[in-house]
């Protein structure tokens, strides 16, 4: 079964501007599912639409098989949004906001209770609950946020940059707690700048640029489509010039620091061995960029040079 | 419709609006005690005494109803266009846009938080005619209905005034320079039958002064218009007002991109 499925859905805006272009997706039920793009792509549109912030031009969005046109009520009852921009009434306390948030959902008040300080323990604001949202710093107000979206439980979760401007800290604790929200059964859709976020949390991935879907694969599959990778290898031994490896491109980035080229086909054993042959030495490696970032800024590049982009070409 | 769903979800806003009005009383409640006051003590004892009888009754007795219903008015209708844009500006109008809850009930939902407020200050604005002078509910059921239906015309005009703003300023506008000289000039203070036939006439237009009247036959008796034509002009303001408040919600008009 389905979360979300998506038909030829397009918006124009008044001015004239053409925000999405008749994407095709769907999302399976469980599935945890990133959605990237660069600023402007159509992103948040296309979340606007499925939450009925936005009126589409044309085109079908079903939640779990249940048309937006034609019921409505039903389709947004099983949905649950993280906006990109904070959007809590800042003069409300954080108890006050999730408890009427769950009014809205038709929950009453003792559940609420229930759930907000389950929710708000285990996003670390119960202590806070009484206070004014103007009172939370900006990693607290998007847990809030968070705490706020899942109140009334909804089987699909939308999360648009969920953690845009969190410490590294608080960002690994709601990754933590994003993955056990799915774990526990929710569906999840993820947009985020931070390219591993997606590649760590998500299974599969659309990348959306200009209003067209020009990728929609697993994420392994996507990432198997990297045609190069840049490692970097610690050496246990400083070098004094570039050392040459039979296949490999090499740089060295300093005296202990060689950066090496592996292309598709080529692999990691392969090159140990030559290194070994070569006597050098490798305490560490690490990945030069993040392997998506490289793929996105690829399919970006190839898009725009005209050689990608069959709208939805690798349906999952 | 699920009808619990909806049924909580209008409890939930009409407490929020509540607890909003409390919160903020200093701004919500004290002002218009002040002004009304201020009337009272002004017109109504230092003017008034000059001025003497008008339709029969002293004049602090005559301008209480009409000093009643524009507290209820201004109070019905601000309520909700503040809280409302300001649930817009702040963008927080999204929490009800993604719920389940239909566009009726987050209508019926902030119209009743303006009414509430509307009434509230109503009743303490009688409280302190009260401390000025006389007054006795002549008709009990037409007071409570005309004030009731009254608040409901202008926190419906209210809502639809702030789906329609984009900044503060378009908040103020029609308080500014439509609802207080309808209201001055809706026979709060004066009978109509005081002015000119033209101008006579063209009060008439002014649906206010329905209001106003009918209020004061509530509880003093006396009116210059027909009851009846108040409660079919107030009918229709409010028919009209709702209905126009659901085609701009199912529309999106002012919320949704």
């Amino acid at each position: 079964m389905y979360a979300l499925t998506i038909r030829q859905l397009t918006k124009t805006y008044p001015n004239g501007v053409q925000a999405l272009k008749g994407i095709d997706f769907e999302v399976e039920a469980g599935d945890f599912y990133a959605l990237l793009g660069p600023n402007g792509a159509g992103k948040t549109t296309a979340i606007g639409i499925i939450c009925s912030l936005v009126n589409k031009t044309s085109g079908t969005v079903k939640i779990f098989d249940i048309d937006i046109d034609k019921n409505i009520e039903a389709a947004k009852a099983n949905l649950g949004l993280v906006p990109q921009e904070i959007n809590l009434n800042l003069f409300d306390s954080v108890l006050n906001i999730v408890m009427n948030q769950a009014g809205y959902y038709g929950i009453g008040r003792k559940l609420a209770l229930q759930r907000a300080e389950k929710y708000l323990r285990e996003l670390r604001l119960w202590d806070r609950r009484d206070e004014p949202a103007r009172n939370l710093s900006g990693g607290m107000k998007r847990r809030l946020m968070i705490a706020r979206a899942l109140i009334h439980e909804p089987r699909l979760l939308i999360l648009d940059e969920p953690t845009a401007g969190v410490d590294i800290e608080i960002r690994r604790s709601m990754w933590e707690f994003l993955r056990q929200i799915n774990a526990s059964g929710t569906t999840i859709i993820l947009t985020t700048h931070y390219l591993e976020e997606a590649e760590s949390l998500c299974r599969h991935v659309a990348i959306i640029d200009d209003g067209t879907i020009i990728e929609n694969a697993r994420m392994s599959t996507v990432l198997r489509k990297l045609q190069r990778e840049v490692v970097v290898l610690s050496l246990q031994s400083p070098l004094e010039k570039v050392p040459s490896i039979d296949g490999y491109e090499t740089h060295l980035a300093d005296d202990s620091e060689l950066e090496v080229a592996i292309s598709r086909g080529q692999n990691l054993n392969d090159l140990f061995v030559a290194l070994g042959a070569a006597g050098i030495c490798v305490v560490s490696m690490r990945n030069k960029s993040n392997r998506l970032e490289e793929l996105f800024m690829g399919l970006v590049e190839s898009k725009g040079s005209g050689s990608v982009a069959q709208n939805g070409s690798a349906a999952p | 419709m699920n009808l619990r769903l909806n049924w909580v979800g209008l409890k939930t806003l009409v407490r929020k609006e509540v607890i909003r009005v409390l919160r903020i009383w200093v701004q919500t409640i004290v002002p218009p005690a002040i002004t009304m006051t201020l009337y009272f003590i002004i017109f109504g004892n230092l003017i008034g005494r000059r001025i003497g009888d008008m339709g029969g009754f002293d004049y602090m007795q005559y301008i209480a109803p009409g000093l009643i219903m524009m507290s209820v008015i201004t109070n019905s209708y601000g309520n909700v266009v503040s809280s409302f844009f300001g649930a817009k500006f702040g963008r927080h109008v999204e929490e009800m846009l993604v719920s389940p809850m239909s566009n009726a009930t987050i209508i019926i939902g902030h119209v009743a938080g303006g009414v509430i407020r509307g009434l509230l200050v109503g009743a303490m604005v009688t409280m302190i005619a009260l401390a000025f002078t006389r007054l006795e509910i002549a008709n009990p059921a037409i007071t409570f209905s005309m004030v009731l239906l009254s608040s409901i015309v202008f926190a419906l005009a209210g809502f639809i005034n702030a789906v329609f703003a984009r900044k503060f300023d378009d908040i103020s506008i029609i308080p500014t320079f439509v609802l207080t000289p309808l209201t001055y000039l809706g026979g709060v203070f004066y009978s109509i039958s005081l002015l000119p036939e033209f101008w006579q006439k063209v009060s008439l237009a002014n649906p206010i002064l329905y209001m106003v009247n009918a209020f004061r036959f509530g509880i003093l008796g006396t009116s210059d218009i027909s009851i009846a034509k108040a409660y079919a002009i107030v009918a229709v303001f409010v028919i009209a007002l709702f209905s126009a408040s659901m085609i701009l919600m199912n529309r999106g008009v002012g919320i949704r991109e």
